[in-house]
């Protein structure tokens, strides 16, 4: 394991810049059964839905999700025309091909030996993951970044038995002055 | 955060704050938008919100016999009116009844504003007596909805519904409330003025840019064709695109939800286009060069398979919604706005296009494939009824239909004139509709004369409603064309599973005796002879419905036809017994 091999796979065309996936910003009110509309546009279409990350913004009514699917541009484009006639959202943006930050989080939970430990620390640090919790026979890691970099460790963690992982979706937000 | 501001319907009868309980408040509400008439059936969660109605004397009540007829005649009313519909149901049973007639003005842009009781806030998710999951259950069927989680937000949320329900492209709105908050009694203020934010109620007034556009393709075309849909009758527009098509003589064909919009008298119409539509709108469509197609959607009842769809044409849509455009059918010129204003902008700008030889082709084609059915014999056909009606109403009367053969015939034999005089089921299709849209619309146009065209299955999917429309002494007439079966399937399982009749033939009951047994006038037609004299004596019943079943050909089928997902080229024009 190398660090130079580490970083071809972080440059290596991602599937989150192939041209059929989307990242779409979508601003709601905070009212129950919002998500649920939302999500609902994409079902009826048969859209695959990659990720859905939604938490409160700086104004406390309003949320933000930030979407990451994969479909036929067609289709999307329907779907955005629908979630623009959602009464409860406030805004929704097409960020794909933005100069944007992306970030994930991800707690990985693997089996972890004395023996295998170290190992496993040097892959982590590459990775700026953290080890969050340790036992006789488990190791959590908490991994933050783009979400090829999550696929990436992953692949490397996984021939020491992933026995749990979480990931929180991507979030993303557009460089510099211009709003997402 | 930008927002657009309505005024109210009218002032409230109230203080601008008050003391009062949930349900009280709602009324106060309805009165503000301009409610006269609610269609409804109480319940224990409901009770709280009856119990403010029986105060209410400006609002008056229709209780139906089954809550899906409640929607419907909301839709009803909505359509001959042009007024937001009301249907109000209590928790759980009552609001899972309301779900068809919902998604029937889903589908076809009704507006409609559904009042559902629920559980108390502190029982909702638990599976308490009588509740359903309302907010998830109607979220995909409506243009809105909203639960009243806290009664200070009583007034905006039932107001706002109006609004919604009733703006840009009208739809279903449903308003949910726990019955604690139907009960408790607060200080509510009640807004002058609803809000909304920007962009939720789209722009009228469609881009200059577009419309020279238009106009410019329009001027150029050789076969030119308007093909305007029900957007055109909610938003009025049918005078404007009546003026439009006569000063530059520019044919229209009208979908089933646009009849009305343009005269079909007129010689300029090809009247309905699609599955059973003319074959001449059907040639015409997709002979055309250039196609304006306003408050249309583009329906694959319409259409056929698409991508053999007027191939030739360019197109121009108007649509209010603009999720619309560009949905099945890219646009060369998309139009956003409403079709009202667009086609006024249009008519200043557009020249008439010089098409001599296209007015030609289209009259050989007329001339070459009329509508038409043989009368012969003592049996009647269904189409020969809907004639004799049409011939007996002075073509006048506000028609409407349920679903299936009867439905269709009704389209291409009862020439509609007048916007918002054809009320019919097209989006969802659903059976039992025709009965309840036509009890609506009577109470909502008293003075009208109303006909509804049924079939004998559909109607008996909403006839309990018999009763509702005796006590109300409505002097609608219903005329259900009886062949025994479920006609329209049976002519499927006929021409596409070899003649297989699986399930579609019915035992009916007698007809008038059920009228009568209700307390209104029966009368049963069976032979050719007994129909003119029955159809006369309906129209003279002035204080309650009238049935009058006729029994029709069994075997009629309806024709033309361009068989589902398929194209002109397929098209069947008509019964090969006729010309023998
Ligand atoms: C058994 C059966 C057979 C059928 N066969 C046929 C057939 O042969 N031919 C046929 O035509 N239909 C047929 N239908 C009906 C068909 O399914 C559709 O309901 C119908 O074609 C849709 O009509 P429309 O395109 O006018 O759109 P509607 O459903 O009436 O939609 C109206 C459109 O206008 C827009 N709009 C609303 N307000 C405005 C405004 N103010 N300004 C501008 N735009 C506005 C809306 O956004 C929408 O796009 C059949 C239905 C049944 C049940
Ligand atoms: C609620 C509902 N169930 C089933 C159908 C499918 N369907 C469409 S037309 C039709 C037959 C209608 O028969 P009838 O009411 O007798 O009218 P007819 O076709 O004979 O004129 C049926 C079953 C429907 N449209 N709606």
């Amino acid at each position: 394991m190398t660090g130079s091999a580490i970083e071809l796979s972080r440059d290596a065309p991602s599937a989150a810049r192939a041209p059929m996936k989307h990242t779409i910003s979508v601003l709601v009110e905070n009212t129950p059964g919002i998500l649920m509309k939302v999500a609902g546009l994409f079902r009826r279409r048969a859209y695959n839905i990659h990720s859905l990350a939604v938490g409160v913004t700086e104004q406390p009514s309003v949320s933000r999700m930030i979407i990451v699917v994969e479909g036929a541009p067609e289709i999307l484009e329907q779907i955005i025309k629908q979630l623009n006639k959602l009464i409860e959202v406030v805004k929704v943006n097409d960020v794909t091909g933005f100069n944007t930050v992306d970030r994930e989080l991800a707690l990985i939970k693997l089996n972890a030996t004395p023996a295998t430990r170290m190992e496993i620390m040097e892959i982590s640090n590459v990775f700026r993951a953290s080890v969050v919790d340790l036992t006789e026979k488990t190791m959590t890691l908490e991994v933050t970044g783009r979400s090829d970099k999550i696929d990436a460790i992953m692949s490397l963690l996984h021939k020491y038995g992933i026995r749990e992982m979480v990931r929180t979706g991507q979030v993303t937000l557009v460089r510099g002055t211009q709003p997402t | 955060m930008a927002r657009q501001t309505t005024p109210l319907a009218r002032a409230g009868s109230a203080a601008t704050t008050k003391r009062m309980t949930g349900g009280q408040a709602l009324i106060e509400c309805l009165y503000r938008a301009g409610v006269d008439t609610i269609f409804g059936h109480p319940g224990g969660a409901a009770l709280p919100l009856y119990d403010s109605l029986y105060d209410a004397r400006a609002i008056r009540h229709v209780l139906v016999r089954h809550e899906q007829v409640a929607a419907h005649a909301a839709v009803g009313y909505h359509r001959v009116t042009g007024k937001v519909g009301v249907c109000m149901a209590t928790s759980g049973p009552g609001a899972t009844n309301l779900v068809t007639g919902i998604t029937d003005a889903m589908m076809d842009s009704a507006g409609i504003v559904a009042i559902t009781g629920q559980v108390s806030t502190h029982a909702i998710g638990t599976d308490a007596f009588q509740e359903a999951d309302v907010m998830g259950i109607t979220t995909p069927i409506t243009k809105h909805n909203g639960q009243v989680q806290r009664a200070a937000e009583l007034p905006r949320v039932v107001l706002q519904a109006f609004l919604i329900a009733g703006s840009g492209r009208p739809g279903p709105v449903l308003v949910d409330i726990p019955r604690d908050i139907a009960t408790a009694e607060t200080e509510f203020e009640f807004p002058e003025q609803i809000t909304l934010r920007s962009g939720k109620i789209p722009p009228a007034v469609p881009s200059p840019n577009q419309i020279a556009a238009a106009a410019a393709l329009l001027r150029q075309a050789a076969r030119p064709v308007i093909y305007a849909g029900g957007g055109v009758i909610t938003s009025n527009a049918a005078p404007e695109l009546t003026a439009l098509a006569r000063r530059t003589r520019i044919p229209v064909t009208t979908t089933l939800m646009g009849k009305g919009g343009f005269p079909e008298t007129d010689p300029l119409s090809l009247g309905m286009l699609g599955m059973h539509g003319t074959a001449y709108a059907n040639y015409a469509i997709n002979a055309a060069d250039v196609i304006l197609a306003v408050g249309v959607r583009f329906d694959d009842r319409v259409t056929g398979r698409l991508s053999d769809f007027a191939t030739g044409a360019r197109f121009i849509h108007i649509d209010i919604d603009p999720a619309e455009i560009g949905k099945n059918k890219p646009a060369h010129v998309p139009i956003v706005g409403d079709a009202k204003e667009a086609l006024r902008a249009l008519d200043a700008q557009t020249p008439p296009p010089d098409c001599e030889p296209w007015h030609r082709q289209i009259a050989e084609w007329k001339a070459r494939y009329p509508l038409r059915y043989r009368q012969t014999g003592d049996t009647i056909k269904p189409q020969f009824a809907i004639e004799q009606v049409y011939r007996l109403t002075d073509g006048r009367a506000i028609v409407v239909t349920d679903v299936g053969q009867h439905q269709m015939w009704a389209a291409q034999f009862y020439l509609s004139t007048e916007p918002r005089t054809w009320l019919t089921s097209g989006g969802l299709g659903a059976m039992g509709f025709g009965f309840p849209a036509a009890l609506g619309a009577q109470i909502g146009r008293p003075d009208a004369l109303v006909c509804a065209l049924l079939g004998d299955g559909g109607f008996q999917m909403t006839l309990q409603d018999l009763g509702t429309a005796v006590e109300w002494g409505l002097p609608l007439k219903l005329y259900v064309l009886d062949n025994g079966s479920l006609g329209m399937v049976r002519q499927w399982q006929q021409l596409f599973y070899r003649e297989r009749y699986s399930h579609v033939f019915l035992k009916n009951p007698d007809f008038a005796k059920l009228a009568e047994a209700y307390g209104a006038v029966g009368i049963n037609v069976r032979r050719v002879d007994e129909l003119e004299p029955a159809v006369r004596r309906s129209l003279e019943v002035t204080d309650r419905p009238c049935v009058v079943a006729i029994t029709v050909d069994p075997e009629e089928n309806c024709y033309p036809m361009i068989p589902s997902g398929q194209s002109v080229k397929e098209m069947i024009v008509e019964d090969d017994r006729i010309r023998d």
